[in-house]
């Protein structure tokens, strides 16, 4: 589907934010997909990584943070040992989701996983998620 | 010979057979694992936004507890608590703007600068104590067992404190060799387990487990050895299903490195705690005449 580019739809200030919160370059970034090639995860994801750094380079601020792509990612840091232009991926992730968490929105809620679920999970899986997916 | 060690969370819950297991093989090696005292979670993932200090805090704090006690070096065992503990360690080393933040927002603990050194237990075990030395030990040597060294993400990503080359890690096939086992090359040793995303989205995760598995059982492993909580509760976890939904052939049998470092050692089989191993696991051995319980 055509995608409509503008002065009016590129979110400067998006680009601008996640461009500060993950130190990363995303300008460097030529869409070559090595990043979904290697992720473990992009079967599960709406966009592969490299369409999401397309969406944030145009500005594309509800696509790039309305999608599950960010919320997919494992930090498993593996497009970012993999990717040729030495862009570390899983910081623009993490910066994706910050802009919504930092709205105080919880995309996992803790307080709805069942007594059964808390009693079965180790700490460290439990720590982590809430790490990377709470505000 | 001692040294600081930094348990972690889940090693005193759900992974006791990792720490026990560890202490004891150390013991028997002549190395005394010394618990720092006060210490707390790390937090378990780095963070990875550079707005965000507060997050460093916590394994900054352990790693003073460690340079209080006059240590120059800090044993981990857990693949996350070690990754979270050495990031955070090369920030206070290498960010003079981060490191002044944190110093000045933890007035209350002594000024650190990165003067402890994050070591995990693998690379401990091949520096300080040496393979020769294991070899030397090995009173049960694990005879043509045919092992998967399974690294995941933590222990070989990112480059700056992988514990070994990352893509082509060899530490855990030298340990393998060690012990007597046989290690064995497969399709996944560095592929993710899915990591929290079993809390959020756990098809998401079993998906990657299952490439994982199938990769082990297509090289016809016996076992495979593992060095993280989260990925023994992800690959263990998922087993059962992946077999009933026909996606992989039989169950591998998982252990803790450090297990199998104990039975070979030919310490008693409590140090072990298999019972918080699957069955399918304690039966291999029992198989092979390595255990009795």
């Amino acid at each position: 589907m055509p995608i409509q580019i503008s002065d009016k739809t590129v979110k400067r200030g998006f680009i601008e934010r996640v461009m500060k919160l993950s130190g990363q370059d995303i300008y460097k970034c030529f869409q070559c997909g090595t990043c979904g090639g290697a992720c473990p995860m992009s079967g599960s994801m709406d966009a592969v990584p490299r369409r999401v750094m397309h969406m944030v380079q145009l500005g594309m601020e509800e696509e790039a943070g309305g999608g599950n792509t960010c919320w997919t990612c494992a930090s498993c840091h593996t497009c970012t040992v993999s990717c040729p232009r030495g862009i570390d991926l899983a910081r623009v992730m993490e910066a994706i989701r910050l802009l919504t968490l930092r709205k105080n929105v919880n995309h996992v809620e803790p307080s709805k996983l069942e007594k059964e679920e808390i009693k079965r999970l180790p700490q460290i899986a439990m720590v982590s998620c809430f790490r990377k997916m709470t505000s | 010979m001692k040294v600081s060690y930094y348990p972690g969370c889940t090693l005193k819950t759900k992974a006791k057979n990792l720490e026990e297991s560890a202490i004891s093989s150390m013991t028997a090696l002549g190395v005394e694992l010394e618990e720092l005292p006060r210490w707390n979670c790390c937090g378990a993932v780095h963070s990875l936004a550079e707005d965000d200090l507060i997050h460093h805090v916590a394994p900054v704090r352990d790693l003073i507890r460690a340079m209080e006690r006059g240590s120059s070096r800090l044993v981990t065992l857990c693949s996350m608590c070690y990754n979270t503990l050495a990031r955070a360690n090369r920030i206070m080393r290498e960010d003079e703007v981060k490191r002044k933040t944190i110093n000045e927002f933890m007035r209350e603990e002594k000024d650190y600068r990165g003067e402890v050194e994050v070591v995990h237990f693998l690379n401990f075990l091949r520096d300080e104590v040496g393979w020769e030395k294991v070899v030397e030990r090995v009173k049960r040597p694990l005879d043509g067992l045919r092992v998967a060294g399974y690294y995941g993400c933590t222990l070989v990503r990112p480059r700056e404190v992988a514990i070994g080359p990352p893509g082509h890690p060899e530490i855990l096939d030298e340990f393998l060799r060690a012990i007597g086992a046989v290690p064995v090359d497969y399709a996944g040793s560095n592929l993710c387990c899915g990591s929290y995303q079993i809390v959020a989205n756990p098809e998401a995760a079993v998906d990657a487990v299952s490439r994982i598995l199938g990769g082990a059982v297509g090289a016809g492993v016996d076992a495979m050895v593992i060095s993280c909580p989260l990925c023994e509760f992800n690959l263990s976890g998922s087993q059962k299903g992946l077999l009933e939904d026909g996606r992989i052939s039989r169950e591998v049998p998982l252990f803790y490195f450090t297990q199998l470092l104990a039975v070979a050692l030919g310490l008693e089989e409590g140090a072990c705690r298999f019972d918080l191993n699957d069955r399918v696991a304690v039966d291999l051995l029992r198989s092979r005449n390595l255990v009795h319980c």
